[in-house]
């Protein structure tokens, strides 16, 4: 037993902003072991330059953002390769953001519409300035060539 | 089921941040309130709790809604958390409500709260970001105002919907405000002023979106024989529903419109719905809670709407999908004044059109201008409707400004995701 046991002390301190009421910083971040999971196709295939969407064997339902069961009928999807030509189905320039993307602002999001598929597709357009951005507008994909495996890898251009 | 009655309810002040109050503190002064104002109730009556908050990133405690009930002095009794994005308060209302609608309790507190002044505001967006898709939509730029921006924009291709019209909205919720000392931030504002004001994500400027808030509610919910037993004034819940949608913007249908009693298919010829204009959600849950309540017309069998107006724009569209008016009419509805208080001048000429009956939307401000501390928005929107009904505005809010003229009917409405989850909640004066 050691009656004058004692802790090492650091040199570390902690950032204080206010003593009434106390605040302090308190930081936290994480790495997450991130599946795609079903998803992956798609993300694999950003790589190749494909966008792959997906075709209900069951209704015929066709979706430009994967899933793996139908949402109307509950049935497996298969993959189906979407074209790389769309149309403005709405949009938006973000002057603000989240956090992660305050330095990309301002920046221009869009769902994209391609002809015979039922839903749409979230993407970033780039070359228009945001009052040349209209809703019908031709668009065409485009791809990151190093690879990210984010849905970022694809964005469109004016057609 | 059983009937359940609101029985009292009350209100932390919203604030940017409470940082003398942490989340147990703040329900605390709100439960408090909600105990001083029906002498007749004692703290051991309650037969448990649900407790609402959003965002374990904001609350970076989990299972805080515990800690709430210890603090309450509640345990050991049941209690559980409920969590559905911006709709968790209008989902903790319904959880109690069914706690005593089956016979479990005879008395349940609704409880909710949210801390997000914890982080900085784009810190904040980035968390609220992470109730949207995080494969496919979050790292595209996840941006909630960005989504309602597509959305509106969608809205006005469709209906011709204007940004004047959008303006209109923050008008009237920060003038509401302005007699409401719970608000965080009530205005007189101009349309030009809206208009000017630094754009957030086109067409949206920052006095169309409301702001990143920490506050709490409390609201409590008897059966029959309790409530008469507390004696008070209390206000029954005679409806309540829920809807839901996927989760991406992008998966939305275009299908039919769902009809209220009051519409025929007549009057959507060619829509397709609920694309991204609409909120099928929404309009699911007005269906099934009218059906509960007996209601076939809502613009007429409603006498005030305290709605989520997270954007001036989701006011319109929600409208809409309340059948306060038909789609596609949300901004001549405001346009027509119908959902501003006929007692307030808010600057504005109205279009003289009497198509609509006056019918207050967001007489408190609404979460444009009280604030949104997530998990407590929809229990504020309760204890709002609560004091109208009960007609005691004048007392809670220190003047009877916003007080309507005897109002028998109010509906609540809480909103998440892109309308993701949504409840209504009707409730009425006994």
């Amino acid at each position: 037993m050691d009656n004058d046991a004692k802790l090492p002390e650091s040199e570390e301190g902690t950032v204080l902003f206010s003593v009434d009421p106390v605040i302090i910083k308190q930081h936290y971040e994480i790495d997450y072991l991130h599946s795609y999971a079903q998803d992956s196709p798609f993300f694999a295939g950003l790589a190749r330059k494909k966008l792959m969407g997906s075709l209900c064997p069951g209704c015929g339902r066709r979706y430009a953002t994967p899933r793996g069961h139908c949402m109307e009928c509950g049935e497996p999807t298969t993959w189906s390769e979407l074209p790389h030509e769309g149309r403005i189905h709405t949009y938006t320039t973000c002057y603000f953001g989240g956090e992660a993307f305050l330095q990309e602002t301002p920046f221009t999001l869009i769902l994209v519409e391609f002809a015979g598929v039922d839903t749409l597709f979230l993407s970033r357009l780039v070359g228009a300035e945001p009052e040349e951005v209209a809703i019908g507008m031709k668009v065409r994909a485009r791809f990151l060539r190093n690879c990210k495996f984010k849905p970022t890898d694809v964005y469109f251009v004016p057609a | 089921m059983k009937p359940v009655y609101m029985v009292t309810g009350g209100i932390t002040r919203c604030a940017k941040a409470h940082p003398h109050k942490d989340f147990r503190l703040m329900v605390r002064e709100a439960f408090d309130y909600a105990l001083a104002d029906l002498p007749g109730l004692e703290r051991g009556e309650i037969d448990g709790s649900v407790c609402s908050y959003f965002s374990d990133h904001f609350t970076r405690q989990l299972m805080a809604g515990a800690m709430v009930q210890d603090y309450l002095g509640l345990n050991p009794k049941p209690s559980r958390r409920v969590e559905g994005g911006g709709a968790t308060g209008g989902l903790c209302f319904q959880s109690a409500w069914e706690a005593v609608a089956s016979g479990r309790m005879e008395l349940c507190l609704a409880m909710g709260f949210e801390t997000m002044g914890r982080v900085n505001t784009w810190k904040g967006n980035e968390f609220l970001a992470l109730a949207s898709d995080t494969n496919f939509d979050y790292p595209v730029g996840g941006f909630y105002t960005g989504y309602y921006a597509m959305m509106v924009r969608r809205h006005m291709f469709e209906f011709g919907t204007t940004v004047e019209q959008l303006a209109k909205v923050a008008v009237k919720n920060h003038g509401n405000a302005l007699h409401n000392p719970y608000a965080q931030s009530p205005a007189a504002l101009t349309v030009d002023e809206v208009r000017s004001a630094p754009t957030v994500a086109t067409p949206l400027t920052v006095l169309d979106i409301c702001q990143m808030s920490e506050g709490s509610a409390v609201a409590l919910l008897a059966s029959e024989k309790m409530a008469r037993k507390l004696g008070g004034t209390p206000v029954r819940v005679t409806g309540v529903g829920c809807g839901t949608d996927a989760m991406r913007l992008a998966d939305r249908p275009r299908g039919e419109v769902i009809l209220l009693p009051h519409e025929s298919p007549g009057d959507y010829a060619g829509l397709k719905y609920p694309g991204v204009h609409s909120f099928r959600g929404g309009r699911m849950a007005a269906s099934l809670a009218y059906r509960m309540a007996g209601i076939s017309d809502p613009g007429a069998d409603l006498d005030f709407v305290e709605l989520h107006d997270a954007c001036t724009s989701s006011e319109i569209q929600t409208c809409e999908d309340l059948g306060l008016c038909r789609y596609g009419e949300g901004g001549s509805f405001v346009d027509s004044g119908a959902p501003f208080l006929p007692n307030l001048n808010y600057g504005l000429k109205f279009s003289g059109s009497e198509t609509w009956r006056p019918l207050p939307v967001n007489p408190s401000g609404g979460l444009l201008a009280c604030g949104h501390p997530v998990g407590a928005t929809g229990l504020m929107q309760a204890v709002f409707a609560f004091w109208q009904l009960q007609g005691t505005i004048g007392k809670h809010l220190g003047n009877a400004t916003l007080q309507l003229p005897g109002p028998r009917r109010g509906l609540i409405h809480s909103h998440a995701g892109t309308g993701t989850y949504i409840t209504v909640s009707i409730l009425e004066k006994v």
